[in-house]
């Protein structure tokens, strides 16, 4: 089947299989930053935005997002980029292989909620999982990444 | 994993409706657990374009069409303010937002899971299914009916005045529950909701002498619901958690639960 869909900001048409994932459709097209990881819908690494709000394309059928914005890390480089500074000065990278999607629901965390505290931070964040981190690096990343983003360092 | 032969974004409830009567073709709703199936469907049916993703407050109740996102539900503010927040906090332990994203109320009720946080909550308001040709039925009768091949097109919550709480017990966060427990009280009727027990969730209503004691015995009512719970429920065990021990949990989380409405006005 064909479908056409808007992939980080450029439109896409091709013809796939009707049980083609989300998941495999962006890698397929040059989007390497979504990674397959649990396969059970827990670990976030597959975390794409689909018009706007973050899912799990691991769990999407592409064919659902006809039509569609979708954005991935590729999409985002510059944010990514301002990010992934905070997590590097904290220390808070080891193998990496969580952080595309993790920096993605970080990103939307952002957008959908205003000035979250911590729990609430820990909250939005609970479908990803690291399991080389323990979290606490990566919470203190955020934090100082927010207080930037208020302009207070 | 499951393999779809063809996919259909259905154009009416009509067309969906005869594409579902085949036992080889399969509504979509999040996906979430039919992904993890191993089946091969001939045709999944998107429901997308014909089943509202919307919830609506009318005056009386909340129209919440079946393609609404857990998300959606747990970020309500008119859904939230009915129930104390009762609705946020049996969503908000669901995997992550990115899940609740995807997953779908009317895939929640349909499947009708053992495990569904959903299911337990709806089942202490005053919730209905409409269905496409089975009308609409209270969602504890079609909590007890057979899987069929009509369509969930709208949940509806009515706006009932009662208080609510919810409460889970976890091994771990974003697990499953090894037990959940909603509560409602209403003018005339206490209603105690048990779910992951790990069957699918039972009701159970509170008993005369219960209902006798005024709402200021907190701490009495509170016990005595509770030792109700403890009798009635029926558990059994599995790799969360034995079956005794979901039926102690039941009635701390039922007391818990009672407290939480009758000390804190039901703010969850």
């Amino acid at each position: 089947m064909l479908i056409k869909l808007w992939l980080n900001g450029e439109v896409v048409r091709d013809h796939i299989d009707p049980d083609t994932l989300l998941l495999d459709f962006v890698r397929k097209h040059g989007c390497a930053s979504v990674k397959r990881g649990c396969e059970t819908a827990n670990c976030g690494l597959c975390t794409v935005l689909l018009e706007g709000k973050p899912v799990l394309s691991c769990s999407t059928l592409a064919a659902r997002a006809e039509g569609m914005h979708v954005v991935t890390l590729e999409g985002l480089q510059d944010e990514a980029r301002e990010f992934g500074e905070f997590l590097a000065d904290q220390g808070a990278d080891q193998c990496g292989f969580c952080n595309p999607g993790f920096i993605m629901n970080i990103l939307a965390m952002m957008e959908e909620l205003d000035d979250p505290d911590d729990e609430e931070v820990k909250e939005y964040l609970a479908g990803n999982l690291c399991r080389c981190s323990g979290f606490v690096g990566q919470m203190r990343s955020i934090q100082a990444y927010m207080k930037y983003k208020k302009g207070g360092a | 994993m499951i393999t779809i032969r063809k996919y259909v974004r259905a154009e009416s409830l009509e067309q969906a409706y005869e594409l579902n009567q085949k036992r080889t073709n399969r509504i979509l709703g999040g996906m979430l657990w039919m992904k993890m199936s191993s089946n091969t469907v001939q045709n999944v049916i998107d429901l997308t374009d014909v089943v509202s993703a919307a919830i609506i407050e009318e005056e009386d109740s909340f129209v919440i069409g079946a393609m609404t996102c857990l998300r959606a539900l747990e970020t309500h503010e008119g859904l939230n303010r009915y129930t104390d927040g009762a609705v946020k906090e049996s969503l908000r332990h669901i995997v992550g937002v990115q899940f609740r994203n995807v997953a779908t109320v009317g895939g929640s009720v349909y499947g009708r899971f053992g495990f569904s946080d959903v299911l337990t909550m709806l089942l202490a308001l005053d919730t209905y299914v409409e269905l496409y040709r089975g009308g609409v039925v209270p969602l504890e009768t079609y909590a007890e009916m057979p899987y069929d091949t009509d369509i969930i097109v709208n949940i509806i919550i009515k706006k009932t005045a009662m208080k609510t709480a919810y409460v889970s017990s976890r091994n771990t966060k974003t697990d499953f529950p090894v037990l959940a427990c909603a509560v409602s009280f209403r003018n005339d009727e206490k209603r105690v909701v048990i779910g992951a027990r790990p069957q699918k969730a039972m009701v159970i209503q509170a008993e005369d002498d219960v209902m006798k004691l005024s709402e200021e015995e907190a701490e009495s009512l509170s016990e005595l619901l509770a030792a109700q719970v403890y009798n009635q429920v029926k558990t059994s065990s599995n790799m969360r958690g034995s079956g005794e021990y979901r039926r102690h949990l039941a009635k701390v989380l039922t007391k818990r639960a009672c407290m939480q409405i009758l000390k804190e006005g039901g703010k969850n």
